[in-house]
């Protein structure tokens, strides 16, 4: 992808692309991305949080809440690196 | 298909069938002369029923598919494909209509938004009207750029498939520019695969290297012009290559076809392997269809395979290729696909190869173009 890149900013609130749709998936015990005849299984921390994208909280919140529900401190630059990651797929817009 | 994930080592433990074709009807009002849908179409059984299929999608969603593709024949000749595509989504299934096109109307659109319907892929035989029309052998052109609209309308991100081949492939600065013009998210530029229809038109249809080397250039060219505004798919036909394909990601590990009339297979071609009898979805469950039964284990895992896949390090990497393609070139499925250049019977291959370097005016004695339709299917099954 060429997609020129722009820093993730702590204010957005991002979503789940419009082409793409989240799921659970019990058979195969993970959250998956469905696009046109298409599916990435995503690994554990990224369904976490790929599943609090709802367009609603902040990436700064996102993160708060991240560290909250795992009692994990620091997750800032593990969570920014997939998201520019998901940003750079188009899974996630603001 | 991103399936990394589910490709699997362990030959007794395939993971779910996530893709579910239903090939709902073998009707279509196009008569292309590549389609993979079997020559013997017109003697298939009865069609199942809405309860039928309605059950089949039920099974296979509880078997773990995610991806439903609503497939044909022309799928809207169906007038109960809305029912089926409610039914799927209800069930969580990402659903996607694979469609000349012909039959969406307004209405269905609608109806079929309202049914929750998330994808069309919308086929295009060729970018210009003519051959568009004598490749299809109907008048369907015009027709198809209205259904485009009719797609855009209702906010469905939209494939635009496009079959490639030696009659349309110098054209490819014209189908790019169409998909573009249309709006497409994507364009498979599929070269045509020798399976069925095609391989009966095979001598008509395979391009010769020049032309292929151009297409891809110019494709190249296309990406680097275009970026993220239209993804590109450029399909490459496996004749010009030394190694062959790994045929459905494995047989049996991701795909699942159910046929018009019931028979379940491993990939949308494999009714043609003799010495298989495939389950149908009337007699069996998805669940016993994907795991029990003899048709989808026959090729899982290696121990069918004979030298040269038998002992070559790449096996685990493409699996000896395509059964079918081993079975129509070489008379056994279990055989070396003949594309890998290791294949005793590769020959089989290169000479196709070498015909098609011969330009049309230096052909001598070429067969006619032999149209998909119910006639010659008929035709060409009492024959053989």
């Amino acid at each position: 992808m060429s997609t020129i890149q722009t820093p993730i900013d702590m204010q957005q609130r991002l979503r789940v692309a419009k082409m793409f749709k989240l799921q659970w998936e019990e058979v195969q015990h993970s959250w998956v991305l469905l696009y046109p005849e298409g599916m990435v299984k995503l690994n554990g921390s990224a369904g976490e949080i790929m599943k609090r994208l709802d367009g609603t909280i902040t990436v700064a919140e996102l993160i708060s809440a991240l560290e909250r529900d795992f009692a994990t401190p620091d997750l800032s630059a593990d969570v920014l690196d997939f998201l520019h990651i998901a940003q750079g797929q188009g899974w996630v817009k603001p | 298909m991103s399936v990394d994930a589910f490709s699997t080592t362990a030959p007794n433990l395939p993971g779910p069938p996530l893709w579910l074709l239903a090939e709902i009807t073998y009707k279509c009002p196009l008569h292309c002369v590549f389609c993979y849908n079997p020559v013997d179409f017109a003697q298939a059984g009865p069609e199942l029923s809405t309860d039928d299929w309605l059950r089949v999608l039920r099974q296979a969603r509880a078997a773990g598919s995610v991806q439903c593709g609503f497939s044909g024949g022309e799928p809207l000749v169906r007038d109960d494909l809305e029912i089926l595509v409610a039914e799927a989504h209800r069930l969580g299934f990402y659903t996607n209509l694979l469609t000349s096109g012909v039959g969406l109307t307004e209405a269905r659109a609608a109806a079929l938004e309202a049914a929750g319907l998330d994808h069309i892929q919308l086929s295009f035989q060729d970018s210009t009207k003519e051959l568009n029309d004598f490749l299809t052998h109907t008048k369907t052109f015009d027709l198809k750029r209205h259904t485009a609209a009719v797609i855009k309308a209702h906010g469905w991100p939209m494939v635009m498939n496009c079959v490639i081949h030696r009659l349309n492939i110098d054209f490819i600065e014209q189908i790019i520019d169409l998909a573009v013009e249309l709006g497409a998210e994507y364009l498979e530029l599929a070269n045509s695969q020798y399976y069925s229809w095609a391989e009966l038109n095979r001598d008509h249809l395979l391009p010769s290297r020049e032309q292929l080397e151009r297409a891809e250039r110019v494709t190249n060219e296309y990406r680097v012009r275009l970026g993220d505004k239209l993804k590109i798919f450029f399909v490459v036909p496996d004749y010009y290559e030394t190694r062959p394909k790994k045929c459905m990601n494995g047989w049996g590990n991701v795909f699942l076809t159910v046929t018009p009339d019931g028979v379940a297979l491993p990939c949308h071609t494999a009714k043609m392997l003799k010495g298989i009898t495939f389950p149908n979805v009337r007699d069996m469950s998805v669940q016993d269809v994907w795991y029990q039964s003899d048709g989808f284990n026959r090729y899982r895992g290696d121990s069918w395979m004979k030298d040269p896949c038998r002992t070559c390090p790449d096996k685990e990497k493409d699996h000896g290729g395509c059964r079918c393609q081993a079975h129509m070139l070489t008379g056994d499925g279990a055989n070396a696909d003949p594309v890998c250049d290791k294949s005793p019977l590769h020959h089989r291959v290169t000479e196709a190869v070498d015909y098609a370097q011969v330009p049309d005016s230096q052909r001598t004695l070429v067969k006619p173009l032999v149209f998909r339709d119910p006639k010659n299917s008929k035709l060409l099954t009492t024959a053989s």
